[in-house]
């Protein structure tokens, strides 16, 4: 009597050519499903199609387990270290400093980008000049109130005029899930350099790389060329 | 198909309906009940269980890093991230381990291979027909497991290269990416369906929680 046909081999080899045939034609794929979502979306009145992959918008991404609220009243930002005047400042007199308005897409190192997206806060350059940067000061360190994350960037890319303190996100207060009430934005750099819930700003004599640079991603993360990705750069 | 042991009836039996009660003064029926059949060694529902843990888990730590809500629940995304590569890297190590077992050999080439019967129960489902005819198996549970086997080893090559972001140009990342993604959708959906099967299938639960089910 026959064995029967293989059919559990034939599956198995099947799935694995459709894997390889999905890797090689995603590019294609992906760009006529982009198409379609984004019709799609603008009718979908239940967000599903929000759930599904590659639908653009922002990903929550948080390495702490929980994070603290912060309002307006409670919230602080210090500047300190290799600075002639440390200052704390609330939101209000962040909120009364000029104000710098840009509008850029985010690129995600993991692949995501929110095209268009407006931020708006104090540039940092205003910042470190109200602090009095010392002259054997080289690197700035950012931390985070959620107690975990930190940032850094070199004195040079910190004084470049699209590196804010953001404190509105798409023409609103930067939301708690995006970082606020005050968050960096680096346009220039994949979006991990922009810290969400930023406390300090700390100027040191040298770089000390961040939380995901500590696990190996690039310190100057420029978009397009770092991290091993080829993306459009985002400035 | 020959015979092995533990072919005796069908894995998806429905639970028959409780036997009737003797009334008051009937007599006991000579009739012995049939012993119980062994379908599944220790060996493999050991398999089972670990794969089992490992698939749940990489499919819940995916959510928490997928789905915006449960990843604002539980943060703690580098600890999420570790959980799901490990899991998912761990994923064969059963199977593979399962090997050195005799009666997991011998499931496995049966369940690796369509049969006549197969083709019936296939032409009974589509048509509707409740009389269905199978071996230990049925085809749904041969068309699962050679799936689900693929589909594994699709999301491990595709994670392998998402995780050792240094071995290949982009453009393969990131339609790993898009591979991994929406296969992730479909496994889920599959792995619901199996879930499903085994909570309206009390027979096929026992079989595989005690080693062995009762006989028509």
């Amino acid at each position: 009597m026959s064995r029967g046909a293989p059919v559990g081999r034939r599956l198995v080899l099947g799935m694995l050519g459709l894997g390889a045939a999905g890797v090689a034609a995603a590019p294609y794929l992906q760009s006529g499903y982009d198409s379609f979502l984004g019709a799609a979306a603008g009718k979908d009145p239940t967000g599903i199609t929000g759930l599904l992959p590659g639908s653009g918008g922002f990903r929550y991404y948080s390495v702490a387990s929980s994070v603290p609220r912060k309002t307006p009243q409670n919230y602080r930002l210090t500047v300190d270290g290799l600075v002639d005047r440390p200052a704390s400042y609330t939101l209000a007199q962040l909120r009364a400093m000029p104000q710098t308005r840009l509008v850029r897409d985010v690129q995600c190192v993991t692949g995501w980008r929110v095209p268009d997206t407006a931020f708006e806060g104090v540039p940092l350059s205003h910042l470190l000049s109200l602090a009095g940067v010392r002259p054997t000061a080289r690197a700035i360190r950012f931390t985070c109130f959620d107690g975990v994350y930190s940032e850094s960037l070199t004195l040079q890319q910190a004084g470049r005029d699209d590196v804010l303190v953001a404190l509105r996100m798409q023409d609103k207060d930067v939301s708690h899930t995006h970082g606020g009430p005050a968050r960096l934005y680096v346009a220039p750099m994949y979006f991990y350099k922009s810290a969400k819930w930023l406390t300090g700003i700390t100027v040191t004599d040298r770089v000390r790389p961040g939380y995901w640079e500590e696990l190996g991603y690039d310190i100057d993360a420029w978009v397009g060329r770092s991290n091993g990705r080829d993306d459009t750069p985002t400035v | 198909m020959t015979s092995t042991p533990g072919s005796a009836g069908p894995t998806d039996a429905t639970t028959p309906p409780p036997s009737e009660r003797p009334s008051r003064g009937a007599q006991w029926s000579p009739t012995p009940r049939p012993a119980p059949v062994r379908r599944f060694s220790p060996a493999e529902r050991l398999v089972h269980r670990t794969t089992a843990i490992l698939m749940l888990t990489c499919l819940a730590t995916a959510g928490c890093l997928y789905l915006p809500s449960l990843a604002e629940l539980v943060g703690r995304r580098h600890l999420v991230v570790t959980v799901h590569i490990w899991t998912g890297l761990l994923l064969p190590v059963p199977y593979l381990l399962g090997l050195a077992s005799r009666a997991f050999r011998a499931d496995l080439a049966l369940l690796g291979r369509l049969t006549p019967v197969d083709r019936a129960w296939l032409r009974a489902v589509r048509r509707r027909r409740p009389a269905r005819p199978s071996g230990k198996f049925n085809a749904g549970q041969k068309l699962f497991a050679g799936w689900i086997a693929g589909a594994t080893l699709v999301m491990l090559g595709t994670g392998l290269l998402m995780w050792l972001t240094h071995l290949t140009p982009l453009t393969w990342r990131t339609g790993a990416t898009f591979v991994h993604d929406w296969l992730s959708l479909a496994m889920g959906t599959v792995i619901a369906g199996h879930l499903w099967m085994a909570a309206t299938h009390p027979e096929a639960r026992r079989a595989m929680r005690t080693g062995f089910s009762r006989p028509r």
